[in-house]
């Protein structure tokens, strides 16, 4: 694997290198002897003379030192042949940080993947009444669910609230494990220009409002929306209950995935939704989704 | 005339051998208390058990430093700084009043380096024995004798490593493991290293140490004056020196110096303290305890090389000026300084609430509308139980009017606990401002309300 496009570039870093480690040695032995002509100055001096009448006194460094700076070059060599470090020279240990970063991630997973293992033998509902279970799904769910579910599992505009029994897809264990595994794409198609103008739209919406007994609904304005409506029938069914099968929300309950305004409904209406949850099961891998989705069932079911 | 033949010098000496001959007398013994003392504390102290653990514990793998009664958390970092700061105040003080004190004394390169040398005399006999071992041929009683010396300080420096290990992981899991030699990698690295380390410094490297590789001995000078004290040659009465004359006890050239060179005999250094005050000089007044044996030998009075400073040598000050000379501004801004900081420790080590909380808002919601118009924000409460005892608390929110907890406002955390609890305010609707509100969250242990934590977070009211 090379980390550079142009060999140049390779060349450059491992010219100067070994020019360094070079330079260190040939000076470091250069400077530990200094020719001096025979009775020049007085004893104890290197016989360097300057301005006049300034000398260098000889005051050595011990030897040791020198041999333990040799000892930090042929340290140094030793590395340069082992690790990378040479341009784009893997070193002979063939180490590098990503193979590192995996072995760590194998070492934890067989440190803690017997654990995961013994709940994937386990019914979910069995797990989810377990406490240890309960505490690692938490710790999963803040980790990789919080971001759009939110800490609480209560969701947010667009995320569905996890803790009510209201499930597009189905609520049962299974139906989630399959969930988070393989992940779901929800689409509402634009049904705009298939219902008709701005008011069939507006009438559309009230009456669709009008299947959850909403306040907020026109009586007049949903009766003329009500024949309309068929066009939505397909997936939301003729009450308007949904269809948990193909991901089709209930109109007829009061829980909202964008919110439950006339406005927010006719811009669904008019524009249609795209929504995805990413599937997890890859990455996470089956024991632990298992746990997670013990975790999220027991958020709207009890368990004792 | 030929020209001159050109000569190599090396730029680097091979070191001169020193055989410290060993000294008896005051400072002797003052040394080798300071050697029983910190030896007694740093071999005994992590065999100390406090509330079923280990007292002295650094514990790297859960990050958590136990001291007896105290568990320091990553978050009490600074106490390690403080620490440090602490440590130079009391070097910049310690050496301004007397020196390199620290180094003779306390150091734990002197302090080791006299163990070692200690072993060193019980087996290879005093120093003139030494140097006459050191300069015979190869032969069956050398080998032996320093074999002996070399496995002994072996087992001494091993034992360092072991207990210096046994502060990071549990010394009495690495005792039983040491029976089997069944320490983990990092375990045996550690043990060796440090076992390597000792050995070598207190065995080879030795005043080496002190000349060539110790920063403290290059800056020290910075804190020394003329009323510091230091190991001291009195020139004006030693000199002329010269060989004893039988009837005074004085020299024949009529000094009190009867230039025994029992001073630079016994130097662990190797200089000769007559040449004045030098930066090798370590302050260990060896040299004083050997002189002063001397004057007694020969009925002179005590005192030719001794603690004093450079001003009372130059105008014959009494010891009573001497230590009216202390008080001087130096030494009082250090100990004003060294204060200032002990207090302050101690009163944060004091006054210090082992719970720790962080109150994170979930960042995906901006705060949704619930039944009733009621806006709610989700939080999560990142809470550190830094006791070792379990604990219940009761989570209180206030800064909004209305403002309550949705979610359960009681959690329980074991000892050394961290959890990340999430929870849900509500404020009634029409409460706060549109966008964000400052509000608090209050944590409080229910068994002991002194144990009570408060953050400030933002709640955001929709547009």
């Amino acid at each position: 694997m090379s980390d550079f496009t142009n060999n140049f570039w390779n060349l450059y870093i491992v010219v100067l290198t070994v020019l360094g480690v070079l330079g260190c040695a040939v000076l470091l032995y250069s400077q530990s002897k200094y020719k001096v002509a025979k009775h020049n100055g007085p004893v104890g001096t290197t016989g360097h003379v300057w301005d006049e009448d300034l000398t260098e006194l000889n005051t050595p460094m011990p030897r040791w030192w020198m041999w333990m700076f040799y000892l930090t070059i042929v340290f140094g060599i030793a590395y340069l042949f082992l690790y990378p470090g040479l341009g784009s020279y893997a070193g002979k240990l063939g180490w590098n940080s990503a193979k590192e970063y995996k072995a760590e991630l194998a070492k934890a997973d067989s440190e803690y993947g017997p654990l995961f293992e013994k709940y994937r033998q386990q019914d979910l509902k069995a797990v989810a009444a377990d406490p240890q279970a309960h505490a690692i799904g938490e710790r999963l769910f803040l980790t990789y669910c919080a971001q759009c579910h939110g800490s609480d599992a209560r969701g947010n505009k667009g995320f569905p609230n996890l803790t009510d029994k209201d499930w597009l897809h189905g609520g049962a264990p299974e139906t989630i494990k399959q969930t988070i595994m393989n992940g779901r794409h929800g689409v509402m198609p634009a049904m705009g220009a298939a219902l008709g103008s701005d008011k069939d739209i507006e009438n559309v919406a009230h009456y669709v409002l009008s299947l959850s007994g909403s306040a907020a609904s026109d009586p007049i304005k949903s009766v003329f929306g009500k024949s309309k409506f068929s066009a939505c029938m397909a997936c939301h069914g003729a009450g308007g209950v949904g269809n948990q099968a193909m991901g089709a929300p209930n109109l007829s309950d009061k829980t909202w995935l964008y919110g439950g305004s006339a406005e927010t409904i006719m811009e669904t209406i008019r524009k249609g939704r795209d929504n995805t949850m990413p599937a997890f099961g890859d990455f996470l891998g089956e024991s632990k989704v298992h746990v997670l989705s013990a975790y999220v069932w027991s958020l709207s079911n009890e368990t004792k | 005339m030929n020209a001159p033949e050109p000569q190599v010098i090396r730029m680097y000496e091979a070191r001169q051998e020193i055989y410290p001959r060993e000294a008896k007398g005051r400072y002797a013994s003052l040394r080798w208390l300071c050697v029983w003392l910190t030896q007694l504390a740093f071999y005994g102290l992590p065999w100390l058990t406090w509330n079923g653990r280990q007292a002295v514990l650094f514990d790297l793998t859960t990050r958590k430093f136990y001291l007896f009664g105290l568990v320091l958390w990553p978050q009490d970092f600074i106490y390690l700084a403080a620490l440090l700061i602490i440590c130079a105040w009391l070097l910049f003080l310690v050496t301004a009043v007397a020196g390199r004190v620290w180094c003779g004394f306390a150091c734990p390169q002197t302090v080791y380096t006299e163990i070692f040398l200690w072993i060193e005399r019980k087996i290879e006999g005093p120093r003139s024995a030494r140097m006459a071992l050191a300069k015979q041929g190869p032969s069956l009683r050398k080998f032996s004798k320093r074999t002996a010396k070399h496995l002994a300080w072996g087992l001494v420096a091993l034992w360092t490593g072991f207990t210096f290990v046994g502060y990071f992981t549990p010394i009495k899991v690495l005792g039983a493991e040491s029976f089997t030699l069944a320490f983990g990698p990092w375990e045996w690295f550690w043990v060796l290293f440090y076992a390597l380390a000792t050995y070598g410094n207190a065995g080879w490297l030795r005043e080496q140490v002190c000349k060539y590789m110790c920063p403290y001995a290059r800056f020290q000078s910075s804190m020394f004056d003329r009323d510091t004290l230091i190991v001291t040659y009195d020139a004006k009465r030693g000199e002329p020196r010269g060989k004893v004359a039988k009837d005074t006890g004085l020299s024949v050239n009529g000094g009190s110096c009867i230039d025994c060179t029992m001073c630079v005999q016994v130097c662990p250094t190797g200089i000769d303290i007559r040449n004045g005050l030098q930066y090798e000089c370590i302050g260990c007044a060896a040299c004083v305890d050997a002189c002063n044996s001397v004057m007694d030998k020969v009925e002179q009075p005590r005192g030719l090389i001794r603690y004093s400073t450079d001003r009372a040598l130059a105008t014959g000050m009494s010891a009573q000026d001497i230590r009216r000379r202390a008080m001087r501004p130096r030494v009082l801004i250090y100990t004003a300084g060294l204060l200032l900081v002990v207090i302050a420790v101690a009163s944060s080590l004091v006054l210090r609430t082992p719970l720790k909380m962080d109150v994170i808002r979930d960042r995906g919601s901006m705060g949704r509308e619930v039944d009733g118009g009621a806006i709610e924000n989700v939080y999560r409460l990142q809470i550190m139980n830094t006791t070792e005892q379990p604990h219940r608390y009761r989570i209180v929110a206030a800064g909004l009017p209305g403002l309550v907890l949705a979610t359960t406002d009681e959690v329980t955390l074991a000892g050394t606990e961290t959890r990340a609890v999430p929870i849900r305010l509500r404020a009634p609707h029409g409460a706060g401002q549109a966008g964000s509100n400052k509000i608090t969250v209050q944590l409080t242990a229910l068994d002991d309300p002194a144990l009570t934590v408060k953050e400030t977070a933002v709640f955001i009211v929709p547009r």
